[in-house]
């Protein structure tokens, strides 16, 4: 598998997860710089995304919007911090009302992805945080629904029965 | 913007909890307050003994906690913030495994080294 390891603070609310690819560092990086690449892997088969503006520089911003499977969209945005092509990237992740505009009142992440070659191929360090414990509780209930959906409709029709 | 596809128990118990847009909605309500259940059911279309089967499905997933208080019963969305940061932090660790067995199907399909792509032609 390419996950090394995963490791969850919850005193930071940090989750760490490490992965090694079997591809050289510039192949990784395009996952992420290339947007028709990313977009066949942000999103689940069920939440496929698609990614509108993309520009990986220090203040740009990403935005995209995830279709589910009733033709719902959920629209997100990326606000990139850093980046170090092609081996560091910072950016803060959250969702975006039906205009594309951030919602303030909901939680938002820092991610932070480093790349380096390793063994061979190209060892990912991925950090994703909460921005707070507020936001991260906010997730937790809230947030939830938004990974419910695809299994809602299964469990609606059961409880119809 | 995170996509659960976490599928152990814990969380298929959740699901079922919260497959029900009330009992959402419920959770939701009783985040930063406690609430009555006969508050509650003011909120919705329903009888006060319907919210209240509501209430004991999402109290069986642990997402709520009732407290009895005089002749209410005051409904709480579950304090446990460590169970909580858990709960988080798992449905975040499963959307990224997901993510990384999809970068490295693509990965798979182009590992971007010339010999093995003679279609990828070089960029530079």
């Amino acid at each position: 598998m390419s996950v090394t390891s995963v490791d969850k603070d919850l005193d930071t609310l940090t989750l760490t997860l490490i992965a090694d690819f079997a591809a050289p560092v510039e192949r990784v990086w395009r996952l992420w710089a290339d947007p028709r690449q990313l977009e066949r892997w942000w999103g689940p088969p069920t939440y496929p995304a698609t990614v509108e503006e993309h520009d990986l520089s220090p203040g740009g911003e990403v935005t995209y919007f995830m279709t589910g499977p009733e033709g719902d969209r959920h629209r997100g945005w990326w606000r990139v911090t850093s980046v170090s092509e092609p081996t560091a990237l910072e950016f803060t992740d959250g969702f975006a009302d039906d205009d594309g505009k951030p919602k303030d009142d909901m939680p938002t992440m820092s991610v932070t992805v480093r790349l380096s070659e390793h063994g061979g191929g190209t060892r990912m360090e991925m950090r994703s945080l909460f921005d707070s414990r507020e936001q991260m509780e906010q997730m937790a209930a809230m947030g939830m629904e938004e990974g419910l959906k695809e299994a809602v409709g299964q469990i609606d029709a059961l409880l119809a029965a | 913007m995170v996509v659960d596809e976490s599928s152990d128990e814990t969380v298929d118990r959740l699901f079922h909890a919260l497959a029900d847009a009330t009992r959402r909605d419920i959770v939701r309500r009783c985040v930063r307050a406690e609430l009555s259940v006969s508050r509650l059911a003011e909120a919705y279309p329903m009888s006060f003994a319907a919210v209240q089967k509501h209430v004991a499905v999402l109290e069986r997933a642990g997402l709520v906690t009732k407290q009895r208080s005089g002749r209410e019963q005051l409904v709480r969305t579950d304090p446990d913030a460590v169970g909580r940061a858990h709960r988080a932090l798992d449905a975040l660790a499963s959307a990224w495994r997901g993510r990384v067995d999809r970068m490295a199907r693509l990965l798979a399909e182009d590992p971007g080294r010339e010999e093995n792509d003679p279609t990828e032609g070089s960029e530079r």
